[in-house]
């Protein structure tokens, strides 16, 4: 027997009442969504099938998504997407985390918001020209390499600039201090008396760690890398700089079908892609959460 | 200097159009109270200087609001998103003049109203810019993508050697302009073609060259990049350079240079035009008129963003800018340099393809 087959007229009544009210309380963010996300979205997602023009000139079928999977220069655009996302969003998540837990737990309360203010500085920079910036302190004559020669650690400056590397490093300096915060946000709210209980129950600092710490930051964790990965696999400014085109990611890719080609639809098609590689992540860490939780 | 093409084919969308309308309304705050009437000009980066602009304005009391792009293809989009009318002034590569005109988006222009005969004649290009005995764009300032160099890491008989970019000795050294068509024009005329006259049977022998100076490079980029690079010593060489990359940096910079190869280079041109659905075509043509005037000729050629010859030779630049330019020299560069290549549609789809595959290594 059901709950609503047992509820009396009146209950049943408030019921739908209370319904009504949350559907039209929820009603401007689902407008919002559904205009600045399920629509664009679909549109890209229709575009996506068309080839030789949009719809009404193009036509329909799997062109561009066979194009994709059967061109060299496409699937490895996707592979090293992939990969320098990957490695951003680890390197990101490992050095924030240190630093995250040195302010929620080293730093006086009342000094943490200084600190924290100090870690997001890079964001008051524009993003293009820190790009540019880290061009200038790579070069023969910037400061590594002046610093390694003065060091006469080297003879000759190295060669640090339009590597994978050097777009590695443009990415973890931003996504760093985004981590930073989010990791901060859970840390902050551990309860100290848990790792306290845990100590006394004879767990050492690293069991403590990892059965404590880490699973009630994992919300935070979870939620920088989920943030680190969706910003970095669209982003088309810091490999088009820091890279030197060495290794054309899928942003990249798809600006080029749009300036270059006019295609808009192949670029739909790219676009899609990244969704979906977003969409696979999103799924995983929310998996993971979950996991850490139980 | 450097644009895409293509041909854009959606009709369009609301949201393009309302997009459109916002950016043009933020455009039209700071109207000045003495402006009578306002054009919107699509243009490249070099005519975007507010001192080139407020002249303009101080003498027609005509505001220009301007939109800079970068690629005839981002262009032909924003035109595309807007409605008939939306813009006057069309500042377009030469080589995609004919295009543009099959769209029959530019308006038919008086040479009488132009000093045409102060344009040196193998720079006017009438088979780009006269479509069907009628003349849709003015030739308005023009350059070379050859070789921009810093002279203390290579010599000057390495750079006018195209053959140098080919071989073991540039491993690392060299950049690459990220724009194919004066990339493959510069191999085409190093395989002693003429760029004009490329056909889809020539790529394979294009594309093994290419990926030779590809293997050599130690960076491929658009403009900004690349000059970073030349000038903090991070590549000594760059493929498709030139004075734009290297002429405003020279005063600070006097290590740095550029030449054509010996072989001959590719020479870029702008042309400047009025939009055929503009309704404010007697104030565009004034600004055409304008930007093709000795003065502001010159503010076109030592522009913030990139400096480049002025197409009108009695430009008023200075003898200093003039040396920067290597004004005397023009001669003997302009006939020792090929126009872009002007590809079909299907050999320019051919051409960036193995353009992106050859970028990709792949």
């Amino acid at each position: 027997m059901t709950l609503a087959a047992t509820a009396t007229a009146p209950e049943q009544v408030a019921a739908r009442r209370d319904a009504r009210r949350g559907l039209l309380l929820t009603a401007p963010a689902l407008l919002w969504c559904v205009v600045f996300f399920v629509l664009p979205f679909a549109t890209m997602l229709v575009w996506s099938f068309y080839s030789g023009g949009g719809p009404g000139e193009g036509s329909l079928g799997l062109d561009n998504y066979r194009r994709f999977f059967t061109d060299a220069s496409y699937t490895s655009a996707l592979r090293y997407s992939l990969e320098v996302t990957l490695i951003v969003t680890v390197l990101s998540v490992l050095l924030a985390f240190p630093l995250a837990w040195a302010i929620a737990t080293q730093v006086r309360p009342d000094r943490q918001r200084l600190w924290l203010m100090l870690a997001v500085l890079p964001f008051w920079t524009s993003y293009v020209v820190r790009s540019y910036a880290w061009l200038l302190v790579l070069s023969p004559d910037g400061v590594v390499n002046q610093t390694l020669m003065t060091l006469r650690l080297i003879t000759e400056p190295l060669e640090l600039s339009f590597h994978r590397a050097t777009t590695v490093t443009g990415f973890v300096h931003f996504f760093v201090m985004l981590c930073t915060l989010t990791i901060y946000a859970s840390l902050s709210r551990i309860d100290p008396r848990l790792q306290l209980a845990a100590a006394d129950m004879g767990a050492s600092g690293w069991q403590t760690f990892w059965r404590i710490t880490l699973p009630l930051a994992a919300p935070g964790i979870a939620s920088g890398a989920f943030l680190t990965f969706v910003v970095t696999i669209g982003d088309f400014v810091t490999p088009q700089i820091l890279g030197g085109n060495n290794e054309l990611l899928l942003p990249q890719i798809a600006m080029l079908q749009i300036t270059r080609r006019g295609d808009i639809p192949m670029a739909a098609a790219l676009s899609v892609v990244m969704v979906l590689c977003v969409s696979a992540a999103y799924l995983l860490l929310a998996r993971w959460i979950t996991g850490a939780r139980r | 200097m450097k644009m895409s093409r293509f041909s854009p084919s959606a009709s369009p969308s609301p949201l393009r159009r309302l997009t459109l309308a916002l950016a043009a309304c933020t455009a039209f705050i700071g109207l000045p109270a003495h402006a009578q009437e306002t054009i919107n000009a699509l243009v490249w980066c070099d005519h975007t200087d507010e001192a080139f602009l407020k002249a303009f304005t101080a003498k027609t009391k005509i505001k220009v609001n301007v939109k800079d792009y970068e690629g005839t293809g981002t262009a032909l989009s924003l035109i595309e998103q807007g409605k008939p009318g939306d813009w006057d002034v069309f500042v377009v590569d030469s080589t995609d003049v004919r295009s543009v005109v099959a769209k029959k988006l530019l308006a038919e222009l008086d040479p009488k109203a132009f000093p045409m005969n102060d344009i040196p004649a193998a720079v006017r290009l009438p088979e780009y810019h006269v479509v069907g005995g009628k003349m849709y764009a003015v030739p308005q300032k023009f350059g070379y993508n050859a070789i921009a160099y810093d002279k203390t890491k290579v010599t000057a008989a390495q750079a006018k050697d195209i053959n140098y970019v080919f071989g073991a000795s540039a491993k690392n050294k060299i950049g690459i302009y990220d724009y194919y068509l004066p990339v493959i024009g510069q191999v085409a005329v190093a395989l002693g073609k003429k760029p004009q006259d490329l056909k889809e049977s020539d790529l394979p022998a294009i594309r093994a060259k290419l990926v030779e100076m590809r293997g050599n490079a130690r960076m491929v980029g658009d403009v900004v990049t690349t000059q970073t690079a030349l000038a903090t010593g991070q590549i000594s060489l760059l493929v498709g350079g030139g004075e734009y990359t290297v002429a405003g940096l020279m005063a600070e910079k006097p290590n740095l240079d550029w030449v054509l190869p010996d072989v001959g280079g590719i020479r870029w041109q702008q042309a400047i035009g009025v939009m055929a659905d503009s309704k404010k075509k007697a104030a565009a043509t004034q600004f055409v008129q304008y930007v093709l005037s000795p003065e502001g000729q010159a503010a076109l050629a030592t522009s913030s963003c990139y400096w480049g010859m002025p197409a009108n030779s009695k430009a008023a630049l200075t003898p200093a800018q003039k040396k920067t330019l290597r004004w005397d020299e023009q001669t003997a560069f302009i006939a020792k340099s090929f126009p872009y290549p002007s590809p079909s549609a299907a050999l320019d789809k051919a051409m960036q393809d193995m353009w992106l595959s050859v970028v990709q290594k792949k």
